[in-house]
């Protein structure tokens, strides 16, 4: 039949009526359908009365005419295949081809940002791996200009350009038989089938970056890895077959020496644009150092100077427990799939294994509000729909406790400090973007250059910044810093933890948005930051009852960076490149919380530092103005300056700042006044309104209603 | 050093004392200050028997180790010793000049001792009163700006000047005119007319309106300087002339006549010297429009300023005359207001040939 459709297709144009009978019969046999059957029919026959509208949408007139439904299509499109042809077309598409195709959807849109993703990867899975193994990271990021190396002169590749990007790590190292596997396929890790706060969650990144490698320059991904003294360290070279999703590995060396005792070590070439990229690279090297402070960082750029983060802390953050889903938080679809899995022989047994905070009295209620009719295993319900169904109905009246926090291992108040502060003193020498921004507020009014800064600290007169709380000097800048690490919540029975800390001063820029910086997991996240929860939390904190400004619906403005994390089992991307934390009102809600503790300390700190300012910005008028008030005076009473000074600055001194302060709020009234006498004649009507400057203001006003009627009695 | 005269001698005096109070409170390890007398309406009262805006005694202190008044307090000696070398100097200058010789850059900063003469000319205006000298005695002036032409000859600094023979531009009023400075000679007037506008000066002054009326013309060009109150004053009060204030009906036209004639509020330490109790408010009157039968159409309307200047004025104390009360009442009423061109609707002299001598003839006018 479909051969007979295929000559019909062929045949000439004249011959198209014929055709359309032909596959409108077709269609009759395949649908089996009275009503689509009778449309074509008619269709062709009005078409043969008419050749010219041949190839024309029949007119709508036609089935009015014939007193058919006027509802659909007016005309069926032409068939073009079979079932049966397209099911020839159809087989499984492996995840690597699809991969190849989609790479954006993982962080591979362009070769600056496939840079920044495929050291993200490999830095990710470094610091899982060191973590879960108790090892103190220690972690080297390097990137090489090929093109740059070959020739040894003359300019960093402009555009893209063949890289090599090289991470070594100190961690427990990868079994032989493991390494092609978990570089060499994708969708293949530890961290999937399990719920438990890490960095990595579908195993598919570093595999991702390899086949992109593979993909843009031919080459394999390099894999050194050895698991401890002793014991040898293995090369690898792995090619990914994108056709099966399988490693095909072309170098197995052992290798004699290795200069880890421990630790892996991958390398890749890939097509990327280091000029463009460089920023984001930067950035996530900064930033991850400062959510790790208890890792250390080195950076090694292509004709730069090697960087390096010490790590803040030697205490490894708090071991993150796997833990079982909460039961509030199951759809009924994987509530199906987990009873068919369940090894258990009952229902009650099931639930307990299975969910987390599922005591025997609580699985007791959950059936006895299920009300099963006669004994039902868990194999029923995976296979019973309406059976699971009641379970889970059951499952969401029944309250349960909230599910354990302990899993979680946020950065700390304290950790999150030292990571700001180690984090400072490295961009404060480095960060040639920041050195810029200095630049450009040189002109500004709130902000002083770092050269006059720096002349202020030298000055012996002008004192360091008082030993307030929370504030650091680093490299001569004074930072007030603030954390909050907020109690774990629950979302969709994930728990989640929300820590923010902040550092406001030194030498952020104060009238530029504040730099936000957001971690997921400890991951740095850097792109789609407008669509990103975190950020919306924080635009909608009002940061103008601390002391900031802030334009509508934006980031507040001022010299401060602030950091958001969010630690949870399960993180809320909006997609599967992790860029941005989707907008859960629990979670919006919980850094809007967080953010307002942080600016509450720091209004605190500003207020403070405003009064100082203000202080010494008095004593700076006083000692400026005395100068020409002793000239003046000197010449006026034919005295020598010099004495007439001297005895202002020794009143000026004993004017302690509370005396003064005592003064300036008694005359603050006529200082109001004083702005009236400016006034001219023609501004009578402003004098009038203008409160006056009068110490016995209290009296006035009914003395001169006295006078004024003196005068209208005139 | 020159020789100076008891008056110099006497203000210079006054400025040296005004300096040793100083230093005797910081030596004596207190906060100094300057007494000033508040210069603002709530320091001013209307004297009802003399019918002049005086100040009140309320005082001020300015102090110096006060952020808000520091640099006012340094701004007061840098004009005091500025003035002290002027006098001494036997210089006479402008306030502007004053200025610039106090002007100058704060130390290391960007600050200037005066950022602008509007910071400067108040404080001017505190010495005076702070020290109870006259701005003359200081030997400042401020910018001269008038005219006047009539059958009279005067003394300017020692020049003989006929006020009849002055061209079209008339003789320009300085800003000082005390009697060392202008000496009031012969003449044959019979009263004094205060016109607003200069335009409208010209006017009379090319119709000659003077020669025929037998009097004395003379303009502040709007808000009259102190140098012609202070000259019409002396007229009135010296020679006897009855003084005539002609200006457009409006809020700001009747306070110029206000300010003439009781003085004003920034300047009520001088009222005794400037203002003129008995001048006569000759037009234009709210009234004049129907009176003199102008169109509706060279009528202005009012804006929300003028209204709320117009209600404000009836509440002063001088404008509490029942006449007054009406007057202003129907320009609120009719809410519109009228410039003295209005008058060339009815001809290019009607002004001079049929306006004014009416209104004189029928003594049409408030007191």
């Amino acid at each position: 039949m479909a051969a007979k459709v295929k000559g019909a297709r062929d045949d000439a144009a004249t011959e198209k009526v014929e055709k359309r009978r032909v596959v409108a019969q077709i269609e009759l046999v395949m649908t089996g359908d009275a009503r689509t059957t009778a449309r074509p029919r008619r269709a062709a026959s009005a078409a043969a009365e008419d050749p010219a509208t041949d190839s024309e949408p029949v007119p709508v007139s036609a089935p009015v005419q014939a007193g058919a439904p006027a509802s659909g299509p007016p005309k069926s499109p032409t068939r073009r295949a079979t079932a049966e042809q397209m099911a020839q077309k159809q087989r499984e598409i492996s995840i690597s081809e699809f991969f190849t195709k989609n790479r954006h959807l993982l962080g591979f849109d362009n070769p600056s940002k496939a840079l920044l993703t495929t050291i993200k990867e490999a830095v990710d899975n470094s610091l899982d791996a060191c973590e879960e193994a108790g090892i103190l990271p220690e972690i080297t990021v390097e990137v090489r200009d090929l093109a740059w190396e070959s020739s040894l002169a003359g300019d960093l590749t402009k555009g893209e350009g063949r890289f090599v990007v090289v991470v070594e790590d100190n961690g427990p190292g990868i079994v032989k038989a493991q390494v092609p596997k978990i570089f060499g396929k994708l969708l293949y890790g530890s961290k999937f089938h399990r719920l438990k706060q890490s960095r990595g969650q579908q195993g598919i990144g570093i595999s991702a970056a390899a086949m992109y490698g593979q993909l843009t320059t031919g080459s394999p991904i390099r894999v050194t890895s050895r698991t401890g003294k002793g014991k040898p360290a293995h090369l690898f070279e792995i090619q990914i077959d994108t056709r099966k999703n399988n490693p095909v590995v072309s170098r197995d060396d052992e290798l004699a020496e290795w200069h880890q005792e421990h630790g892996t070590r991958v390398e890749l070439e890939i097509v990327a644009n280091w000029q463009q990229g460089q920023r984001f690279v930067n950035r996530y090297v900064e930033h991850t150092a400062l959510a790790n402070p208890h890792a250390t960082l080195h950076y090694q750029r292509p004709r730069q100077e090697k960087l390096t983060f010490p790590r803040a802390t030697s205490e490894l953050p708090k071991e993150a427990l796997e833990i079982k889903p909460h039961p509030h938080g199951v759809e009924l679809g994987a509530l199906m799939l987990m009873a068919a899995e369940s090894k258990s022989h009952d229902v009650k047994g099931f639930l307990q294994t299975a969910y987390s905070r599922m005591s025997p009295a609580v699985a007791d209620e959950i059936l006895e509000r299920a009300a099963f009719k006669g004994r039902v295993r868990p194999r029923n319900l995976a296979e019973d729909r309406a059976l699971a169904e009641k379970l889970q109905k059951a499952i969401g009246d029944t309250k349960i406790m909230a599910p354990p926090t302990n899993c979680l291992s946020p950065i700390g108040d304290e950790l999150m400090k030292k990571g700001l502060v180690s984090f400072l003193g490295v961009i404060e020498t480095e960060a040639p973007e920041e050195e810029e921004q200095l630049d450009l507020d040189h002109a500004g009014k709130k902000k002083t250059s770092r050269k006059e800064k720096e002349a202020k600290a030298e000055a012996p007169e002008v004192p360091d910044a008082s030993p307030e709380e929370g504030v650091e000097k680093i490299k001569g800048h004074n930072y007030f810093i603030s954390t909050v690490t907020r109690p774990p919540k629950v979302y969709r029975g994930n728990p989640f933890q929300v820590e923010v800390g902040l550092a406001y001063g030194g030498s952020w820029p104060a009238d530029k948005p504040i730099e936000l910086f957001r971690f997921a997991n400890r991951v740095p996240l850097l792109f789609q930051r407008g669509a990103c929860g975190v950020t919306d939390a924080i635009v909608k904190t009002d940061w103008r009852n601390y002391l900031l400004s802030q334009p509508k619906g934006s980031l507040p403005v001022g010299p401060m960076a602030l950091l958001v994390h969010i630690a949870s089992v399960w993180v809320p991307f909006t997609s599967e490149s992790k860029e941005a934390v989707a907008h859960y009102p629990e979670i919006i809600r919980e850094i809007q919380l967080a953010a307002q503790e942080c600016g509450r300390k720091l209004a605190g700190h500003i207020r403070k530092k405003q009064h100082a300012d203000y202080q010494a910005q008095r004593r700076g008028i006083f000692e400026l103005y005395i100068e020409e008030v002793a000239q003046a005076l000197g010449k006026i009473t034919g005295k020598s300056p010099q004495p007439i000074k001297r005895e202002f600055m020794r009143v000026a001194e004993k004017v302690t700042e509370a005396e003064a302060e005592k003064i300036g709020g008694a005359e603050a009234e006529k200082v109001g006044g004083a702005e009236a006498e400016r006034v001219s004649d023609a501004d009578l009507e402003e004098q009038d309104k203008e409160p006056s400057a009068a110490p016995e203001e209290g009296k006035k006003p009914t003395r001169r209603r006295k006078r004024r009627s003196e005068a209208e009695g005139e | 050093m020159a020789r100076l005269d008891a008056r110099d001698k006497q203000t210079i005096q006054k400025i040296e004392k005004l300096a040793e109070s100083v230093l005797k409170s910081v030596t004596g390890g207190k906060n100094p200050f300057v007494e000033i007398p508040v210069r603002s309406l709530a320091n001013v009262e209307f004297n009802t028997r003399r019918r002049l805006i005086e100040l009140r005694d309320q005082k001020q202190k300015r102090y110096f180790f006060n952020v808000g008044m520091a640099k006012k307090f340094m701004q007061t000696f840098l004009v005091s010793d500025a003035c002290r070398e002027l006098i001494e100097s036997k210089k006479t200058t402008s306030i502007r000049d004053l200025y610039y010789m106090t002007k100058h850059t704060l130390g290391e900063t960007k600050q200037n001792t005066f950022e602008e003469q509007e910071e400067s000319d108040p404080i001017i205006e505190d010495l005076e009163v702070a020290i109870d000298s006259l701005r003359e005695e200081l030997h400042l002036f401020a910018t001269g700006r008038g005219s006047m032409v009539g059958p009279m000859t005067i003394r300017d600094s020692g020049d003989t000047i006929d006020l009849r023979r002055m061209g079209s531009g008339g003789w320009s009023v300085p800003s000082i005119v005390e009697e060392h400075v202008v000496e009031l000679k012969k003449h044959e007037a019979k009263y004094v007319l205060l016109l607003e506008k200069d335009a409208v000066w010209k006017r009379f002054n090319e119709d000659k309106f003077w020669q025929r009326e037998k009097c004395i013309i003379v303009t502040g060009q709007g808000q009259p300087p102190r140098g012609v109150r202070r000259l019409v004053q002396r007229l009135h009060s010296e020679l006897g002339l009855p003084v005539y204030v002609l200006v457009d009906n409006d809020p700001w036209g009747f306070y110029i006549y206000s300010v003439l004639k009781q003085g004003s509020i920034n300047l009520a330490y001088e009222s005794m010297r400037m203002a003129v109790p008995k001048a006569r408010f000759i037009g234009l009157s709210s009234f004049d429009k129907a009176k003199f039968e102008l169109p509706s159409n060279v009528a202005i309307k009012m804006n929300e300023q003028d209204s709320s200047r117009a209600k404000q004025m009836l509440a002063y104390p001088w404008f509490k005359d029942a006449r007054w009360q009406r007057e202003i009442g129907e320009m609120l009423r009719s809410g519109e207001k009228y410039e003295l061109e209005a008058l060339s609707r009815r001809g290019i002299s009607f002004i001079t040939e049929e306006y004014l001598p009416r209104k004189l003839r029928e003594r049409d006018w408030l007191e």
